[in-house]
C-alpha cells in the first residue's frame, strides 16, 4: 500500500492494544490518592467555614489540641504571610485559598486542620476548633457582584484592562476585549439578526476520586508528598510557595489519578498535609469527603452571556457582538479570557466585538474544567447560529461551512490558523447516516460546533534501553486517560520494537525532568514529542554503536524495524537486543533525555449531532442518538481518543440537562452530593457514536493535536438546538431541566 | 475504646478483624483488612465505587457497618480473578478500553458480575439500568456497556 497521509504505514501508532496500566486497574492493585498508608500515619481533617463571607474574629484550638489522639492543629497563622512578604498577587491568592488568614470568602473555605491517630479522633477534634466569625454580606452571582454598592470581596480590587483604571475597587477583576471591523456596518449588511441572552450555572468537574494527599515531613524541612493530581511538579511548586520553602525540598510522587478534568491542576490539601506532618512528626493523610469536594474545589464558572449575530440570506455571517461575565469564585481568574478568544473562533466574521468580565463572588474559587471557559460561550453562540440558520432556512451544517475557519483564516483572537480540520468535522457529520435518520414525534435534531486551542508547554522524557533490548520510557506527566499507552505506541514506532517491549512510567519529581501539568490536551502532543525526541537520540546512538562495531561511517547504518542495518547489506543486522547486550563494550548504558517547550500546538475542532426526544407533558429531555466528529490530528491511540470524545460529550450532556450548583440565600450549597448534583448515569444515555477526523498537525512528528477538551464545547448547544427542533422552544438557561423546558413549552402555547 | 471482633470469608479466605461499631465496611476493608480495591467516591451510596458482593448481592460497602459483615461471604475486586486468571469482565474491560482513570472500574466490575451472575444474556437497556448506580465521569459509559455485552457473550459461549 502506498504511504500517504491517510495510510502513513505505521506499525504501532493507530492500533488498539491493551493499555500498559490496565491490569492493575481491573484487579484493584492500582494505587490512587487515598490508597497509600505509611507506618505511624495519622489521619487529618480540615475545618471549613460555614459562612459564605465572614471576618475571622478569633480561633481557639486549645480544646481540639487537648482531645485524645490529637497530634497537631494548624491555622492560617502556621503559614508565612505572603502578602506581608510582598509576594506575587497570584501566589497570595493560592495561599489564602489553601487556608484563610483573616477572612473567609466562601462556604467551605479552609480555616484550620487537625491530625490525630484515628479518623474518628480527627473528626471529633475538627469539630472542637472554636472559631468566632463576624458574618459579612455576600454576593453569589455576576449580577449581584457587579451591582452598584455590592459588598466587596477584596478591598483593593481595581479592574484590570480598563483605561484609565477605575478609581474605586469593585468585584470586577478584569475586562477583556477583542474587536475587528465595524459592527454597525456588519449588522447593516445582514438579512437576519438574532439577539439572545443566556445564563449558565457553576458546574463541577465531578471526578469520582476525591482529593487526597499523604505527607511525610522531616525536621530538616524536607518532605515527601504523595498525591493525586494532574501535575506533581505543579503541586510541588504551589506547595513550596505556600510553605515558603524551596521546591527542591519537596519530593512529590504522583499517585494514580481518579479523574481531574482540570480540577486537579491546583492545590488544596498538600501544604496542609505537609505542615501537619511537620508539627506532628509523623506522616499525615488528608482525604476530602465528597461534600468537601463540591463545597471547596473546582467548579467552573456560572455565567451571563449576551450574543447578537447577523448573516446575509446566503448564510454569510456579517457581524457578531458578544458580552460575557464569568464568575471567578472567591479570587480573580475565571476562564473568561479563553472564553473571549474561543467564542467565535470557529467562524470567519469580518466585524465583531467580544467583551468579557472576570467577576469575583462568594463561591469556591473556580478551577479549570475541560476547555475552560469555552463551553458556556459556545452554548450561547451556537444557539444563535442555529437560530440564524432557521430564520434563513439554511441547513445548520451548510451555514457553518459557509463561514468556517480554514487554513489562513485570521482567527478572531489574533493569529492566522495553520492547517486545521474544522470543515472536515462538519463534512463528517453531514456524511454520517445519523444525519438523515428519520425522527419521530417530539424528537428533534441539533448541530453544534466547538473550538479549543490545545496547549503545548514544557515536557521531559527519558528513554532507557534495558539489557535485553526492551525499553523503559519515563515521563513526568500523570496519566489521566491512557497517555501511557500513547507514549508506548510512539516509542514502539520510533525504536522499531514491539509495544509490549516498552514500559511507560510516570516518575516522581526527583527522577525525571520538569513536566507541566497534564492539562490543555497537551500530553500526547508535548510529552509525546519529548518521548519521540528521546527515542530518536537513542536510535542515533544505536546507529553509531553499530557503525563502530562494523568499523564503518555512521551514514552507512540505517535503523530499520528495531535493528541496525548496513545500507549495502555488507554486515549482518544488529538488533536492539544485540546492541543492548554489548553496550558495555560500545560506550556504556544506552539512554537519552529530551526536554522541550512544545514546538507548536494544533487547534482542535469538534462538530456534534444530537437527537433528543422531549416529553411535552413533563419537560423531560432524553438524548436518543449522539454523534461526535473531532479532529484528532493523528489518533495515536484510537481507543482512548474515542474515550476522550465520548467522555467530553457526556459531561456536556450533564451540563446541558442536569448539573448545577444550588445555593441558599445564605450562600450555603444545598446540593453537595452525587444524589442532588446529578451527573449522567448509564441509563440516561445512548451509545456515543464517534467519527475521528485526522488532519495532521504539521508541528508534531505524528500530527497529534490533542483531544482531551474540545469534545465538551459543543454539547450544550447541540442539546438545546435539538430541543428547539423537537418542541419549538429556544432554551437560554442551563441546565435545561424538565421544569424549565416544561415552562418554556407552556409559555409558548399560552 | 472497645472494638468488635468480626469473622468473614473475604475473597475465599477466612478473615478476622477488629472494628469500631460505627466504622463502615468500606473503611474496615481498606484500613483493617488491607484491601484498597473498593474506592470511596462519595461515602453516601451514590457513586458505586465501593461496590462489593456480600452474600452474592452487590452492595455499597460505604453503606454497611463493618459489624454487619460478621459471618458474611464478601467478594471484592481483588477476588474477581481466580488462580491468576482474569474474569471475562476484567479481560473485556481491558480489551475494550472500558476504563480511563480507573477509579470507578472496581465498582463497575462487581456490579456487572452481579448482573451477569443472575442474567447471563442482558439487553443493552438491562445493562444500563443494572449499572445506573455506578458513576463514571470519564468514559460516557459507551465502552463499559460494550465490554459487559462482550463478557456476557464470552461467558455464555464457555
Amino acid at each position: 500500500m502506498a504511504i500517504t497521509e491517510e495510510n502513513p504505514g505505521y506499525k504501532w501508532v493507530g492500533t488498539r492494544p491493551i493499555r500498559p496500566d490496565g491490569l492493575e486497574k481491573v484487579t484493584g492493585k492500582a494505587r490512587f490518592g487515598a490508597d497509600l498508608a505509611l507506618p505511624g500515619m495519622l489521619h487529618g481533617k480540615v475545618v471549613r467555614s460555614p459562612h459564605a463571607h465572614a471576618q475571622i474574629v478569633s480561633i481557639d484550638t486549645s480544646a481540639a489540641e487537648a482531645m485524645p489522639g490529637v497530634k497537631a492543629v494548624i491555622t492560617g497563622a502556621d503559614f508565612p504571610d505572603l502578602a506581608a512578604n510582598g509576594a506575587h498577587a497570584g501566589d497570595i491568592d493560592v495561599a489564602t485559598n489553601t487556608i484563610a488568614r483573616d477572612k473567609v470568602l466562601y462556604e467551605g473555605h479552609v480555616v484550620a486542620a487537625v491530625a490525630a491517630i484515628t479518623r474518628e479522633q480527627a473528626e471529633a477534634a475538627a469539630k472542637a476548633v472554636e472559631i468566632t466569625y463576624e458574618v459579612l454580606p455576600h454576593v453569589l452571582t455576576v449580577d449581584e457582584a457587579m451591582a452598584d454598592g455590592a459588598p466587596l470581596l477584596h478591598d483593593g480590587m481595581i479592574t484590570k484592562g480598563v483605561d484609565p483604571a477605575p478609581e474605586d475597587p469593585s468585584n470586577i477583576a478584569s475586562k477583556i476585549l477583542h474587536e475587528r471591523g465595524d459592527l454597525d456596518q456588519g449588522f447593516g449588511e445582514a438579512d437576519s439578526v438574532v439577539e439572545r441572552e443566556f445564563t449558565t450555572k457553576p458546574v463541577h468537574q465531578g471526578y469520582i476520586e476525591p482529593h487526597a494527599a499523604v505527607a511525610d515531613a522531616n525536621s530538616d524541612g524536607r518532605a515527601n508528598l504523595w498525591c493525586s493530581s494532574q501535575g506533581h511538579f505543579q503541586m510541588r511548586a504551589y506547595t513550596a510557595t505556600v510553605l515558603g520553602v524551596s521546591p527542591g525540598n519537596i519530593k512529590v510522587t504522583a499517585a494514580e489519578i481518579g479523574g481531574g478534568f482540570g480540577g486537579k491542576t491546583v492545590i488544596y490539601l498538600e501544604p496542609l498535609a505537609v505542615r501537619l506532618s511537620q508539627r506532628a512528626g509523623r506522616p499525615v493523610k488528608l482525604v476530602m469527603d465528597r461534600d468537601e469536594v463540591f463545597r471547596a474545589t473546582g467548579p467552573t464558572s456560572g455565567t451571563r452571556i449576551k450574543v447578537k449575530m447577523g448573516a446575509t440570506k446566503d448564510g454569510k455571517m456579517t457581524a457578531a457582538e458578544v458580552w460575557m461575565a464569568y464568575e471567578a469564585g472567591a479570587y480573580a481568574g475565571s476562564p473568561v479570557g479563553a472564553a473571549g478568544m474561543t467564542a467565535i473562533a470557529c467562524y470567519d466574521i469580518p466585524n465583531f466585538v467580544v467583551e468579557g468580565y472576570d467577576v469575583v463572588c462568594n463561591k469556591p474559587r473556580v478551577a479549570a474544567y475541560r476547555a475552560p471557559g469555552a463551553p458556556m460561550a459556545a452554548f450561547a453562540v451556537e444557539s444563535v447560529v442555529d437560530e440564524l440558520a432557521r430564520n434563513l432556512e439554511i441547513d445548520p451544517i451548510d451555514i457553518r461551512l459557509a463561514n468556517a475557519a480554514v487554513e489562513g483564516t485570521q482567527a478572531s483572537y489574533g493569529p492566522k490558523f495553520p492547517r486545521i480540520g474544522f470543515v472536515e468535522t462538519l463534512e463528517a457529520i453531514k456524511d454520517h447516516p445519523n444525519y438523515s435518520e428519520e425522527l419521530g414525534p417530539n424528537q428533534g435534531r441539533g448541530v453544534s460546533a466547538g473550538f479549543w486551542f490545545n496547549a503545548g508547554m514544557m515536557s521531559s522524557a527519558t528513554v532507557h534501553i534495558n539489557e535485553n533490548g526492551t525499553a523503559t520510557v519515563v515521563t513526568g506527566s500523570p496519566d489521566i486517560g491512557g497517555s501511557r499507552q500513547s507514549m508506548a505506541l510512539m516509542a514502539a514506532e520510533e525504536l522499531g520494537i514491539p509495544y509490549e517491549s516498552i514500559k511507560p512510567v510516570v516518575a516522581d519529581t526527583e527522577t525525571v525532568g520538569f513536566n507541566d501539568v497534564t492539562g490543555g490536551s497537551r500530553v500526547t502532543l508535548a510529552t509525546g514529542a519529548a518521548v519521540v525526541d528521546a527515542c530518536r537520540l537513542v536510535v542515533e546512538d544505536l546507529r553509531s554503536r553499530a557503525a563502530k562495531t562494523w568499523d564503518v561511517e555512521l551514514d552507512q547504518v540505517e535503523w530499520v524495524e528495531g535493528q541496525a542495518q548496513h545500507i549495502d547489506g555488507a554486515q549482518p543486522p544488529l538488533s536492539l537486543g544485540d546492541l543492548a547486550k554489548k553496550s558495555g563494550r560500545t560506550g556504556g548504558p544506552i539512554s537519552a533525555n529530551a526536554s522541550l517547550n512544545s514546538r507548536g500546538v494544533g487547534a482542535g475542532f469538534s462538530t456534534q449531532l444530537c437527537d433528543v426526544e422531549v416529553d411535552p407533558e413533563t419537560g423531560v429531555t432524553r438524548v436518543i442518538r449522539y454523534l461526535t466528529a473531532q479532529d484528532a490530528g493523528r489518533a495515536i491511540s484510537p481507543d482512548y481518543v474515542e474515550g476522550q470524545m465520548q467522555g467530553g460529550v457526556v459531561q456536556g450532556i450533564g451540563w446541558a440537562l442536569n448539573e448545577e450548583y444550588i445555593h441558599d440565600s445564605d450562600g450555603v450549597m444545598e446540593n453537595p452530593s452525587f444524589l442532588d448534583y446529578r451527573i449522567p448515569v448509564a441509563s440516561d444515555l445512548p451509545m456515543i457514536d464517534c467519527s475521528i477526523v485526522e488532519v495532521p498537525n504539521p508541528a508534531h512528528p505524528y500530527g497529534v493535536r490533542g483531544v482531551g477538551e474540545v469534545g465538551i464545547v459543543p454539547p450544550m448547544a447541540a442539546v438545546g438546538n435539538a430541543i428547539n427542533d423537537a418542541v419549538d422552544v429556544r432554551m437560554t438557561e442551563l441546565p435545561m431541566s424538565p421544569i424549565k423546558v416544561l415552562e418554556a413549552i407552556t409559555d409558548q402555547s399560552d | 475504646m472497645s472494638r468488635t471482633h468480626i469473622s468473614a470469608v473475604i475473597n475465599g479466605d477466612e478473615t478476622e478483624f477488629l472494628t469500631e461499631d460505627g466504622t463502615s465496611l468500606l473503611n474496615a476493608l481498606r484500613d483493617e483488612v488491607g484491601l484498597t480495591g473498593a474506592k470511596e467516591g462519595c461515602g453516601t451510596g451514590d457513586c458505586g465505587s465501593c461496590s462489593v458482593l456480600i452474600d452474592d448481592r452487590v452492595t455499597c460497602a460505604c453503606l454497611v457497618f463493618a459489624p454487619e459483615a460478621d459471618g458474611a461471604t464478601i467478594v471484592t475486586v481483588e477476588g474477581l480473578a481466580t488462580s491468576g486468571e482474569l474474569h471475562p469482565l476484567q479481560q473485556c474491560f481491558l480489551e475494550g478500553a472500558a476504563l480511563q482513570c480507573g477509579i470507578c472500574t472496581p465498582g463497575f466490575l462487581m456490579a456487572a458480575k452481579a448482573l451477569l451472575d443472575r442474567n447471563p444474556d442482558p439487553t443493552e437497556t438491562e445493562i444500563r439500568y443494572a449499572l445506573a448506580g455506578n458513576l463514571c465521569r470519564c468514559t460516557g459509559y459507551d465502552k463499559i456497556i460494550r465490554a459487559v455485552q462482550e463478557a456476557a457473550r464470552e461467558i455464555r459461549e464457555k
